[in-house]
């Protein structure tokens, strides 16, 4: 897709840039102690620190990614929304006020806190940092997706450039001014999320998006012996006809421009409906709908086919209330755009056809994940279902960056309430991603080569100030949350495994120092890897970080907190299983082979999602191996 | 020394307690949310039903289980406040 770039919108996000870097000037003047560096003091407010929290957890993920997610797979999408938030029930509940009562600057502070043992210290340091490495990848990428029509630089450049200004934030200020800044984020992408909805609700739903969108072309056609389709119109002639997964695609010419259309059979009639498609010839050049890139001829997509109010169809309804939006929805009928991939000769074809589907399936599971035996369903894909609203019910008390922002609050009843204020902002935002998301569904917004840019794209058919202030949001959000994780990441290298691991003698300063070193490699580790993995899924990364948090992180936790014969042992055995077994789950998993170039089916574990079988290994090894080795436990209590 | 909190935390005698409501109250929490999985495993054409106001169950307990969150986040603060405050009248 090509965008236009606007000067408003350059304007604005170099205006909220230069406040990011501007706090963190402000605030790298106030740290000089370890602790300032890495827990912000512990003395930050609850209310600031809720709100910071939200900005953490709010990341590309929820923001891109859901609104995405929902916008091409509806309810499913919101699974995501439901169960981010549950997790948080996790945290509230059994985790924030005891962590906060063990710890000192890290996760793995705080697992060790009772043992003082080297292989917790190394289990924990490694795990911290392998999560926040895969939570660090889908952010880089977003980061990279946002910069293409803010500022019309290409996917690289904007990787380098949140790298950059991160280092710059993470080795300049530390925890101080990355709390501040997920602070205003958070605020800001609640606030404005809350005045796009206004803006969808007010629009109402129509079946003309807008005055630009395309409109596509059926051609009337006929099939003899069922093999030979004739066009009626002569104007076009049929060059090429392939059949993919029993989907019969025929490319079209007329007036020396080719075409791919969709064979559809509907109400006894046949007919060709236009496509979305690129084409990759044989010498590598990428063609978008048989023009180049530069030509525009590639145009957004998503729109409403039949909308139903009380029974009667209609055009449009005008401004409708939230209940209504929803309603109106799920009695009417959305096209949405599937994908398929062939070759034709030497070219490499993807197209995207439009796939009509009732709003009633819209707003139910499983057009993603499916559950349904009449849609075909197998064990397998239930338990992936299964698998990932477990992942994330578990997957959000065991992220580390957020485990670390229970450090910057001065008390327990302190790390309690800011739970809460998160949980409400961040509760009240995922009820709006429905919204954001369904509002893309249908407002000819979508951009087919990245779900991710669905929300900020929706906010600029509303005008350009809202889309360069919603966009400028979603960069700081990435800017924000990958500051928090090379905090944590860098903790765990330069606090848990030099300084603690490692044992080697550093001053107060000299810690500093590390940490700030780990964080600029870190950070540019980070960069190689969002260019790489450039085009990947957000959320397929982000389930990831999840599911290895859930599976390493989280029984340890859990266990530690709540079973009196935890050992060392367990504990570290507990997370190198939960690492290993999760992320050997997932390497050998269809959606890897599929990325691998491989046949998905051959995939020697048909589960996408890991965290049912690595998330019990886990556990069981934990009791396990404690069970083995409690007499450490009773030897450490006569040594006291 | 290493092994102390950033910041100094009082002695909190209402901690058992606490941990005790906190666990109740995930518990509580999980049985509502298994539902929601339950069902969608083993019917999910359920979640299409229309129930109030011509919503369908999926959209009603998706919401009901993050405002559920909210509202078990802010009764589990109320109690918790509550219980540091009988008894811990010189900490914290």
């Amino acid at each position: 897709m090509i965008y236009e770039v606007s000067n408003l919108a350059i304007i604005i996000f170099l205006f909220i840039v230069g406040l990011v870097l501007g706090l963190s000037f402000y605030f790298a003047r106030k740290t000089k102690s370890a602790s300032g560096y890495y827990a912000a003091g512990g003395n930050i407010h609850w209310a600031v620190n809720g709100i910071a929290f939200a900005g953490d957890y709010l990341s590309a993920a929820s923001f891109l990614g859901i609104c995405g997610m929902i916008a091409y797979s509806g309810y499913d999408g919101f699974l995501y929304s439901i169960g981010y938030l549950a997790g948080w029930v996790v945290a509230l509940f059994l985790v924030a006020e005891p962590l906060k009562k063990l710890g000192k600057y890290t996760f793995a502070d705080a697992l060790d806190a009772k043992f003082n043992s080297k292989h917790i210290k190394l289990a924990a340091s490694i795990s911290t940092l392998i999560v926040s490495v895969f939570y660090l990848i889908p952010q880089m990428v977003g980061a990279g997706d946002l910069v293409v029509p803010l500022l019309g630089l290409p996917h690289w450049l904007g990787v380098m450039i949140v790298g950059s200004i991160v280092i710059f934030i993470v080795a300049t200020a530390g925890m101080t001014s990355t709390t501040y800044v997920q602070f205003i984020k958070g605020a800001m992408l609640v606030i404005f999320s809350s005045l796009l909805t206004v803006y969808i609700l007010r629009n109402g739903l129509s079946l003309t998006p807008n005055e630009n969108y395309h409109k596509f072309v059926q051609l009337e056609a006929s099939v003899a012996n069922d093999t030979a389709i004739t066009i009626s119109d002569p104007a076009y002639v049929i060059k090429t006809k392939i059949i993919a997964d029993k989907l019969t695609f025929v490319k079209v010419e007329k007036d020396g421009n080719t075409g791919w259309f969709k064979l559809n059979h509907t109400e006894g009639k046949t007919i060709l409906s236009e496509m979305l498609f690129i084409t990759v010839t044989a010498d590598g050049t990428k063609l978008y709908n048989g023009a180049p890139k530069s030509d525009k001829k590639f145009f957004q997509v998503g729109h409403l086919s039949k909308i139903i109010v009380d029974g009667v169809e209609v055009d449009k309804t005008g401004p409708v209330g939230p209940f209504e939006f929803v309603k109106t929805i799920e009695k009417s009928e959305i096209v949405r755009f599937a994908k398929k991939a062939f070759t034709d000769g030497q070219d490499k074809v993807t197209v995207w056809y439009q796939n009509p589907t009732s709003g009633e399936d819209i707003m139910k599971p499983g057009l993603l994940y499916k559950i349904s035996k009449a849609t075909g369903a197998t064990f397998w894909d239930r338990l992936n279902f299964l698998s990932l609203m477990l992942a994330l019910f578990l997957g959000t008390s065991a992220l580390p960056h957020i485990l670390i922002r229970y450090y910057t609050v001065p008390s327990q009843r302190a790390a309690r309430k800011s739970t809460i204020v998160a949980i409400s902002a961040i509760g009240f935002f995922y009820i709006l991603t429905l919204f954001m998301g369904l509002g893309s569904m249908i407002n000819g917004v979508l951009d087919v080569e990245s779900s991710n840019m669905s929300a900020p794209l929706l906010a600029k058919t509303f005008g350009i100030g809202l889309f360069s202030i919603i966009s400028a949001i979603a960069f700081a959000t990435v800017l924000g949350t990958v500051s928090g994780l090379i905090v944590a990441s860098s903790g765990a290298i330069a606090h848990d495994f030099i300084d603690k691991y490692l044992q080697v003698e550093m001053t107060d300063k000299g810690k500093v120092k590390a940490g700030k070193i780990a964080a600029i490699s870190v950070g540019i580790f980070a960069i190689i890897l969002g260019i790489l993995f450039k085009g990947m899924n957000v959320s397929f990364l982000v389930g990831l970080a999840f599911a290895v948090a859930a599976s390493a992180n989280l029984p340890a936790i859990l266990f530690l907190l709540f079973w009196k014969k935890t050992t060392a042992k367990g504990i570290a055995w507990s997370i190198i299983v939960g690492i290993i077994s999760s992320i050997g789950i997932i390497l050998f998993s269809p959606s890897m082979y599929e990325r691998y170039g491989l046949v998905p089916k051959d995939a020697p574990i048909p589960l996408d999602n890991p965290g049912i079988i690595s998330i019990p290994l886990a556990v069981i090894t934990l009791i396990v191996v404690s069970q083995l080795t409690h007499k450490d436990n009773s030897a450490k209590d006569l040594n006291k | 020394m290493l092994h102390e909190p950033a910041s100094k935390v009082g002695t909190d005698k209402a901690a058992d307690k606490k941990a005790r409501l906190g666990v109740i109250m995930f518990i509580a929490y999980t049985l509502v949310y298994s539902g929601f999985v339950v069902i969608g495993l083993t019917n999910p054409e359920l979640m299409g039903l229309q129930l109030i106001s011509g919503q369908n169950l999926a959209i009603i307990y998706g919401f009901g289980l993050i405002v559920l969150a909210i509202v078990m986040g802010f009764i589990y603060n109320y109690f918790c406040t509550k219980m540091e405050d009988k008894m811990n009248k010189t900490n914290l």
